[in-house]
């Protein structure tokens, strides 16, 4: 059923209590030509385009908890594509130009927001940052603007420019924005069942059966299933399933946690990020702010992060807005993110054969959704990769071709 | 986690530690032979295991000194600290 203005008015009449199902919850099936295993927005997305751009007709995602559950419904949700280099370039932009018409493309309303994100330089090695992005952004056809002081100042009104972290300026582009993260889940789930895709939750996957080098099946909380492909998309998670398939991965997996306050009046009306004093802000549609700062420094899945890297969150925030000191925090939450040297994900083949995997998006995988999910769908179905992914393969990490957007901008979000 | 016990000070709070990822990681001997496999796997390839890890630990703001630890990276709870160039401890499961 679509949703539409027709159809709203006709389920009023019926108290909103008939609306069917958005995605149902069939048993698992005893073989797939593709199995997705992570439920989050880059899996489910792949699913999706899989079915709708390549006609895959046996498609399953399985997840071991509740689709969204994992980094995609933990997360900031910052959307932005202005990274220093052209392979992150291509692949950030082409996510943001998926965001665009992801609403109408899934009939669900992912409440994209481009609103603007503010990225502060406190000193000249940042404005230098800053510049050199901005401009290697400007050659490759993103839209950035470089603010200096006054222009930052006039912009956002209760930000303190003159504070213990001075505003030098800021780099700005305005397609950024936020999206709402359960409903990149629910929209991709929705969309991806109406086109015949299983979404199977509640099913772990326990083991992963290889023979001659080739994956044939998998091991689940459900049962076994025979497969023709996999894509693995488990974010944390990551190593432990390489190493049900017999391979390591070079990730390691830490804690990244956010807050949000008490929802307040509309005050800021767009993102705010700063990677010198560490932290970023924004409010969501709820009246909350949402605040995140970096991870924590030792590897865990506990989904917890450390009380300390609450107050680094805060002190900076305090002291940037002053407006917000006496604001109450409500909630605070982590998730565990799978972070590459580099910084930049893996996309592509694994040593075992038509064992595909998506994962490194670490603390910043959000905003590339659409993107990823799309690059991934089509290396999955030639098994080989697009233009796209190409350069972040897992194989960079022996010819030594890093995609280094961490020492390049130090930008985490 | 908390309270970690360094070899050197003993318990410390643990915003005075930074970690530094996995222990016992050999440098290849013979760097100009290995392939570039091997070398890109010793520089970037982890263990990352969902259960006990060894990792290195620093210091920071007390004796500045390294040391290792044996933790579960499920509860975080650390298991064992030692001295570097100590041998790796045993796992009882
Ligand atoms: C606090 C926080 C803030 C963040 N802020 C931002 C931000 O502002 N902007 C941004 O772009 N990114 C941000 N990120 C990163 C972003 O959330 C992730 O990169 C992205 O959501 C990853 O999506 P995913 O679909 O790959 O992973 P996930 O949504 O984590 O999905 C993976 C799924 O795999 C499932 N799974 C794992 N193991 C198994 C198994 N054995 N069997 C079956 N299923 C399994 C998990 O349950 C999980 O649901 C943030 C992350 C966190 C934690
Ligand atoms: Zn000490």
């Amino acid at each position: 059923m679509k949703y539409s203005i027709f159809n709203l008015v006709k389920n009023s009449l019926s108290y909103h209590q008939n609306w069917e199902k958005a995605w149902n919850s069939p048993d698992l099936k005893s073989e797939y030509d593709v199995v997705i295993v992570g439920g989050g927005g880059h899996g489910l997305g792949t699913a999706y385009y899989l079915a709708k751009e390549f006609g895959v007709k046996n498609i399953a995602v399985l997840e071991k908890g509740w689709i969204g559950g994992g980094n995609t419904g933990r997360n900031t949700t910052i959307i932005r594509s202005n990274y220093l280099w052209d392979e992150s370039a291509a692949l950030y932009n082409h996510a943001v130009n998926l965001w665009e018409g992801l609403s109408s493309e899934l009939n669900f309303n992912v409440m994209f927001s481009q609103r603007g994100l503010y990225h502060l330089a406190h000193s000249i090695h940042d404005m230098q940052e800053i510049s050199r992005r901005g401009y290697s952004n400007y050659l490759n056809g993103i839209d950035t603007e470089i603010l200096n002081k006054d222009q930052v100042a006039k912009q956002i009104p209760h930000l303190n420019v003159n504070g213990r972290y001075p505003v030098h300026g800021a780099l700005l582009q305005r397609r950024a924005g936020t999206a709402r993260h359960d409903a990149v889940a629910w929209g991709y789930a929705r969309a991806a069942e109406s086109l015949g895709v299983d979404i199977i939750q509640n099913c772990e996957v326990k083991g992963i059966n290889v023979s001659n080098g080739k994956v044939v099946g998998l091991e689940t909380s459900k049962g076994s299933v025979k497969v023709d492909k996999v894509g693995l998309v488990p974010a944390g998670h990551s190593s432990v399933l390489a190493n049900m398939a017999g391979f390591n991965l070079p990730i390691n997996s830490v804690p990244l946690q956010a807050l949000v306050s008490e929802p307040i009046k509309p005050i800021l009306d767009c993102v705010i990020m700063s990677n010198s004093v560490h932290v970023y802000v924004s409010q969501s549609d709820k009246g909350e702010l949402v605040v995140g700062a970096g991870s924590d420094s030792y590897n865990s899945y506990s989904q917890r992060g450390s009380f300390d890297m609450i107050e680094h969150m805060m002190a900076p925030l305090v002291e940037l807005f002053p407006i917000f000191s006496r604001l109450k925090m409500l909630r605070s939450w982590g998730g565990i993110v799978d972070v590459t040297p580099d910084r930049s994900p893996i996309i592509g083949k694994t040593p075992v054969k038509d064992l595909f995997i998506n994962c490194g998006w670490g603390t910043g995988g959000f905003k590339a959704t659409p993107g990823s999910a799309h690059v991934f769908a089509e290396t999955v179905f030639r098994g080989e990769p697009t233009d796209i992914s190409g350069p972040f393969s897992l194989e960079r990490h022996f010819s030594g071709a890093l995609v280094d957007e961490a020492a390049a901008a130090a930008v985490a979000h | 986690m908390f309270i970690i016990d360094c070899p050197y000070c003993g318990e410390r709070d643990q915003t005075e530690f930074t970690c530094h990822g996995e222990a016992h990681i050999a440098r290849p001997s013979n760097p100009n032979e290995v392939s570039d496999e091997e070398w890109g796997r010793y520089l970037f390839f982890r263990n990352n295991p969902k259960g006990i890890h060894f990792e290195r630990w620093t210091h920071d703001h007390g004796c500045r000194r390294w040391f290792n630890v044996m933790r579960d990276t499920v509860s975080d709870k650390i298991l064992k600290t030692y001295k570097m160039g100590e041998s790796r401890p045993e796992v009882n499961e």
